[in-house]
């Protein structure tokens, strides 16, 4: 496995902001609204979790996850560096050294997992351990870098945190806390590969063989719509399974004829075909052949938003599941 | 030229919020583990049959 290159220091002494900035804090925020779902919908009238140990567990996977981002930031600098949109990340601006962001990275991972161990259960603790490892080595050290399948496998990794917080509140991790989980893994390739069709230079330049960069953009677009023809069913099947009631299955249903609809269009758009001339600061200043691509990745964020909030709000609001409203 | 061994202000003040913000994070992980620790003690002893 081959060590980053250093990146060089900057004459910024590191602020505490840049500490916080390592813990990837939109990524965090994004983890938590996912791990609550999970923790929410987890019903269990009998013996229900201590508020505090839900706000503990919480925390818990928040740090882990902010601790994984950081281990991210201590590896790929090298790659951070040279990419607009990540070049002013710390540890690749050369505010933070990068031994201290891999510091900051093992010891929250260490604390958050044994904290979340000792207070709530060792399942939760467990698979929170397991989706810091698998983000920080499978996907930072060994796929991102090898394979165009990078964001697939290693979208897993955000796809538990929903898990882990069913598994904080209840101590198992029954079938529709895994229907949570392949929702969010369904998801990340349509989500990420439109993101890649109007930034695959950037990705290019770092030697990171995203999907348009190793196997070009129309293939690219045609998997996109492969990964959306499978994503949008499974975005229903909760509202059959006892975890989503009416307003979630409408929601699923609309959201997903649009989705389907804007992968359509980045299908048979040419997202991604040619050099894109933009001005060295305008990060996201697509042309109008990208301008499908970047509806779709702005479209799934607020979807995948959308199908959590329903269930969550359900959930909170004691709603009934659609299997109790049409037996 | 100026003494690399010599601290400047900004450099001091940086260290100083790094600092605080240490503490801060201290102060609070052993506020978390006391609370939970009174929350699961409370828990086994309601649970705990007389």
């Amino acid at each position: 496995m081959a060590m980053p290159a250093a990146v060089s220091r900057s004459a910024t002494p590191a602020r505490w902001q840049d500490f916080v900035q390592l813990l990837k804090p939109r990524v965090m925020s994004l983890v938590v609204f996912t791990a609550i779902t999970g923790l929410v919908c987890a019903d269990r009238p009998i013996h229900p979790i201590h508020p505090i140990l839900a706000a503990v567990a919480i925390l818990c996977i928040a740090v882990g996850a902010g601790a994984s981002g950081a281990l991210n930031m201590w590896y790929d600098a090298d790659i951070d560096s040279q990419m607009r949109r990540t070049r002013g990340r710390p540890v690749a601006a050369g505010r933070v050294q990068g031994a201290d962001a891999l510091a900051l990275g093992v010891v929250l991972s260490l604390f958050s997992v044994m904290l979340l161990g000792m207070a709530v259960n060792w399942l939760a603790a467990g698979l929170l351990a397991f989706t810091i490892l698998f983000y920080a080595v499978v996907y930072t050290m060994w796929l991102k870098r090898s394979t165009p399948q990078n964001i697939v496998i290693g979208g897993l990794a955000g796809a538990l945190p929903p898990v882990i917080g069913w598994a904080a509140a209840t101590g198992s991790t029954p079938l529709n806390a895994w229907l949570l989980c392949a929702i969010i893994f369904m998801w990340t390739p349509p989500h990420f590969w439109a993101l890649s069709l109007y930034t695959s230079e950037d990705y290019a330049k770092a030697g990171v063989p995203m999907m348009p960069v190793s196997a070009g953009a129309a293939s690219t677009r045609k998997q996109i719509l492969i990964y959306s023809l499978l994503f949008t069913p499974l975005c229903l099947v909760p509202a059959f399974t006892g975890l989503g009631g009416v307003a979630y299955l409408a929601v699923a249903g609309l959201g997903g004829l649009v989705f389907l609809v804007l992968a359509w269009r980045v299908f048979k758009s040419r997202a991604g075909d040619a050099a894109d001339p933009r001005q060295d600061d305008g990060l996201y200043d697509v042309k109008a052949a990208a301008k499908d691509a970047r509806n779709l990745f702005a479209f799934s964020i607020l979807y995948l938003s959308l199908l959590f909030a329903t269930l969550l709000a359900e959930h909170l609001l004691d709603l009934p599941a659609l299997s109790k409203v049409i037996p | 030229m100026s003494d690399p061994a010599r601290e400047t202000e900004g450099e001091a003040r940086a260290r100083r919020g790094r600092n605080i913000a240490l503490a801060l994070g201290l102060v609070l992980f052993v506020a978390l583990v006391f609370v939970v620790t009174i929350v699961r003690l409370g828990a086994n002893v309601a649970q705990q049959p007389f």
